[in-house]
């Protein structure tokens, strides 16, 4: 189950429904830019529930062609400029969505269930331009008490960034258990992980509720520093000198492009 | 007044509406609600819980955004905060993008949680340091989420005010419009009338805000600043000085 990050990324394939965490939870930085080296097309981006410089950049580098999330946020280096692009040049659709919509979506995929009721959001313009989303009555209530109902959301493949997994294929997310509802929610997951452990982590009690049985996993590589240049909760803070240069480069195609050229074609960790 | 006054004036000004709460949320890119929070929690000791999103250590979810969501739904959370490039004068307010959805022209980054924030938490406070009629519009051009709701939507929380670098105005729930409570000392009522969008209820003799008082602002500057730095460091820098920081 230990593989390299290549063969990781071969089991994204084309037209993929792929869900990613937001930034706080850990993101698979250098996968995703093994995934843009391999060329993969058409991706349908599940944000769980935002998303940041990783959709941005397969976003820019033309791998997506649906972006589904409750925002796309570079943090203080907004605006994001291969989103906003792609939105002028109309080269992606867009499935916008309200933060706990895209938890609820994925909590009635978790539970084999149709869909998922959750409060708020009438009178949000989201709810008129969104592709399902529709407003049912409670049925337990006597008085009328419309609520809107979140279809499942069931992505193939769950794709993050950890510290830890051991060798039978379970990995520690520790406090991120959000992650673990992604997971669970998704066909199968392929992680990174900064350091692989010899011993099992389900037979140590202190880290057991923080981790996600290899039932779930599809694929582990180990990959140190794999959210570089992103902020990772249980390593390296983010490379704010990188994330500002981006920033600066990527306001033009042709920018863009050396970007991509010098950080990701070649610099192949491989 | 210099920028940074004013910041530390609205750091002080903001925890102050915070002393009745239990539980105060905070959004990832907040510095100065964030602070707030952080600061009457140390000298009021209300909030006794704060939880800033995306930081580690000014966090105690252990199931991400997830738990926020639950806790808004079962009334945990007291008091959040939302910005917004557009907010009209009924409270609606546009995370989405100026223009018409989805051509919008900038495009922003989204909704984010905040069509059904709005809906949960009591006391919601519009925080936005821009007052222009760019911002502050007679009409927001996409709704992220509504100010007010009918009376037969499920509705617990909602907007509380609007603080600028200018102003302070109270939400009016019943009226469905803001009315000027107070004006910072850097401005007055015809530069507020000259740069808000929206038509707003006020009086010829709306108070200026009130200064902070120094004892909160020494704490602020002496003892908030390094749990300002441990989230904000960018902030904390420009607000408060290299040296102040690390003290």
């Amino acid at each position: 189950m230990n593989i390299s990050i290549e063969e990781l990324v071969k089991m994204i394939g084309d037209g993929a429904k792929l869900a990613v965490p937001a930034d706080y939870s850990g993101i698979a930085m250098e996968a995703t830019r093994a995934l843009i080296r391999k060329g993969v097309k058409d991706l349908h981006i599940v944000g769980v529930p935002t998303s940041g410089l990783q959709s941005e950049l397969l976003i820019g580098a033309g791998c997506v062609s649906t972006f589904e999330s409750s925002a796309l946020t570079l943090g203080e280096y907004n605006p994001a400029p291969r989103f906003s692009h792609a939105i002028k040049e109309k080269t992606i659709r867009l499935i916008d969505a309200t933060r706990p919509a895209i938890h609820a979506g994925l909590q009635a995929s978790q539970k084999g269930i149709p869909f998922m009721p959750l409060r708020g959001i009438i009178g949000s313009d989201i709810l008129q331009h969104h592709p399902e989303w529709q407003i049912m009555d409670n049925p337990f209530s006597e008085d009328k008490d419309p609520i809107v109902v979140i279809p499942a959301i069931k992505p193939d493949i769950a794709l993050f960034h950890a510290p830890l997994a051991d060798r039978d294929g379970n990995v520690w997310i520790g406090r991120r258990r959000e992650l673990m509802h992604l997971a669970q929610a998704s066909k199968t997951t392929l992680v990174t992980v900064e350091k692989m452990v010899d011993t099992n982590l389900l037979e140590d009690e202190t880290m057991a509720a923080g981790v996600l049985s290899s039932l779930y996993v599809g694929g582990i590589a180990h990959c140190p520093k794999g959210s570089w240049p992103l902020d990772f909760w249980y390593g390296d803070k983010e490379d704010g000198d990188h994330l500002r240069e981006y920033k600066e480069k990527a306001r033009t195609e042709e920018g863009f492009d050396e970007y991509l050229q010098e950080f990701v074609y070649e610099s192949a960790s491989s | 007044m210099t920028e940074t006054t004013l910041k530390k004036e609205l750091i002080c000004f903001i925890a102050n509406l915070l002393k009745d709460c239990n539980h105060v949320a905070v959004g990832a890119s907040s510095p100065i609600p964030g602070a707030a929070a952080l600061l009457a929690r140390e000298a009021f000791g209300s909030p006794r819980h704060v939880n800033i999103l995306g930081s580690v250590k000014n966090n105690f979810f252990t199931n991400g955004s997830q738990e926020l969501f639950d806790c808004a739904a079962q009334g945990r959370i007291d008091a959040f905060f939302l910005g917004g490039g557009q907010i009209d004068g009924q409270a609606n307010i546009n995370l989405m993008g100026r223009g018409a959805y989805p051509d919008n022209t900038p495009r922003w980054p989204g909704t984010f949680g905040s069509a059904y924030l709005y809906f949960l938490i009591p006391k919601v406070i519009l925080f936005r340091e821009e007052h222009s009629r760019r911002v502050l519009v007679d009409r927001v051009d996409f709704i992220s989420a509504p100010g007010v709701s009918d009376e037969n939507i499920y509705r617990t929380g909602g907007p509380y005010g609007l603080l600028t670098n200018k102003a302070f105005f109270r939400f009016q729930k019943e009226k469905r419009n803001f009315l000027l409570e107070s004006i910072h000392s850097n401005s007055s009522l015809e530069d507020i009338l000259d740069n808000t969008g929206f038509e707003f209820e006020y009086s010829q003799n709306t108070p200026l805000t009130a200064a902070p008082n120094p004892q909160l602002l020494e704490l602020l500057e002496t003892h908030v600043v390094d749990k300002v730095k441990d989230v904000y460091p960018h902030f904390a820098q420009e607000t408060f000085g290299i040296d102040a920081a690390c003290s």
